[in-house]
């Protein structure tokens, strides 16, 4: 049987979970609203102050963005493990990395993009400072590729758990540790009137970094989790 | 299959190492207990009172071994976890995740005796300071590293995601220890700074460096240990294993 390009493959994989998405849309707001309750939560356990929330509240954004990252995450691989395209996927004949490659590009695509459009929102209901407004997106814009690209590999090496949701946390959040540092620490650093390109420049090195070694990783953590 | 690598075949195999580390494993344990012991003994009594933090600096004693400890062990776990992935000997898998354990009790020691140690000294159980915050993501590496291992049924492959698990991290550390210390110099200069070995002096280095020796002399005695109940575990319906079981039963009915 002759196998077709590996662009085609690629390109109707991206297809294809796109139309799942599609499909089921409503399951895609969830982490906006997932995040937009987390924020909402900070005022009421601290008080209205504005001042007090202004400080806070890039780092809160940041954070709120995160957790909901984490919680979509476990939707990456869940369906096609359940149904079996996953173990087709390995078994093809195409570079997995690359598969999975798209695979995370998609799932960055409809989970985090749409939390990056409403940061500004986020952003506003704890009164975010002026000069971060541009800002804040645009470190969420380097950030939240990373987190996808890390969590995909720890995705893969939980995939087929019953229960993997508080395990995944634990296996993620240390690896987002740095992410966090230097994302909100760029906010952090503008909102104080300090320099704030070289965590936004760390980012975008470990961005592409991240994007040439995490399919390679996250393919080789699948092929032990489905052997 | 010249004579090197027919001996390092034949001692990875689950019997030989089992029967192996049975015999190293007491000398560990007695060599660390007895330099441990010399040791405390050099720190507690007779090395001098610092003359600025008093008795109290006597806890670095069991602190900074344990947190040359803590790296230690995860170097050994991920040095054992690269093997286990990329030649799949059985007993570097079995090796690896017994160190997870010891290397996250090294590290909980550690921060538990720092927060001691920092009471009297800062005023304060804990502080953000850069190498208590590496420490403490270090301790969540280990636990999930742990995690990982007992969520997955099969003892192989438990091992080889674990394992997998723990090569991340060690790319990991490097870059949380740097990313935390950026950070914590954003905010403010270190107002915290621990004792640099240059400062100390040589009737306190000796307990130091002696209690750094037998920590890890007692480590490979623990991950010895271990390592036999992983064997066990991993080759359970074997005859090897049913030979020491049914020796064992002749032995308690006798």
């Amino acid at each position: 049987m002759r196998s077709g390009s590996t662009t085609a493959a690629c390109a109707a994989l991206v297809r294809r979970d796109l139309t799942l998405v599609w499909r089921r849309r409503g399951d895609a707001a969830n982490p906006i609203l997932f995040a937009l309750i987390v924020v909402a939560l900070f005022p009421l356990a601290l008080g209205p102050e504005p001042e007090q929330l202004r400080r806070i509240a890039a780092g809160v954004v940041f954070v709120a963005i995160l957790l909901a990252g984490l919680l979509a995450l476990d939707t990456l691989f869940r369906s096609d493990y359940e149904d079996g395209s996953l173990e087709q996927l390995v078994l093809s004949p195409h570079p997995l990395s690359l598969l999975l490659a798209c695979k995370i590009a998609v799932h960055w695509f409809t989970t985090a993009l749409p939390l990056i459009i409403v940061s500004p929102l986020l952003g506003e209901l704890l009164h975010l400072a002026e000069p971060l407004r541009g800002l804040l997106p645009l470190a969420l814009l380097l950030a939240t590729p990373l987190l996808s690209l890390l969590g995909a590999v720890c995705v893969a090496l939980t995939v087929g758990m019953h229960r993997s949701g508080m395990l995944l946390a634990l296996l993620v959040l240390p690896l987002y540790v740095p992410v966090l540092i230097f994302g909100a620490g760029a906010c952090n650093a503008a909102q104080a009137g300090l320099p704030f390109a070289a965590p936004l420049l760390w980012l975008g090195a470990a961005l592409v970094l991240a994007l040439v070694l995490a399919p390679l990783a996250c393919a080789a953590a699948l092929r032990i989790s489905l052997s | 299959m010249n004579a090197l690598t027919l001996w390092f075949h034949k001692t990875g195999s689950p019997p030989t190492a089992y029967r192996l580390a049975g015999r190293i494993m007491p000398w560990c344990y007695g060599l660390g207990l007895v330099l441990g012991l010399v040791a405390l003994y050099g720190g507690l009594v007779l090395a001098p009172r610092d003359y600025q933090q008093g008795d109290a600096y006597r806890i670095i004693f069991i602190h900074v071994p344990c947190a040359w400890m803590s790296l230690f062990a995860y170097f050994f776990m991920a040095a054992n976890a690269f093997i286990a992935l990329v030649w799949r000997i059985k007993l570097s898998e079995v090796l690896a995740m017994a160190a997870a354990p010891i290397g996250a009790a090294f590290t909980f020691i550690t921060l538990v005796t720092g927060s001691i140690w920092g009471k009297p000294m800062w005023g304060t159980w804990w502080t953000w300071d850069a190498r208590l915050t590496s420490e403490l993501v270090l301790l969540f590496l280990y636990l999930g590293v742990i995690g990982l291992h007992a969520a997955i049924e099969d003892r192989r492959q438990a091992a080889r995601a674990a394992g997998f698990l723990a090569l991340i991290g060690i790319v990991n550390i490097p870059i949380v220890h740097f990313s935390v210390n950026w950070w914590n110099t954003l905010h403010q200069g270190s107002t915290v700074r621990l004792m640099g070995p240059s400062k100390i002096d040589a009737s306190m280095i000796w307990p130091l460096l002696l209690m750094a020796l037998a920590t890890h002399v007692w480590f490979f005695g623990s991950v010895l240990a271990r390592t036999r109940i992983g064997l066990l575990e991993l080759d359970g319906g074997k005859d090897w294993v049913r030979a020491i079981a049914l020796d064992d039963d002749k032995e308690a009915h006798a």
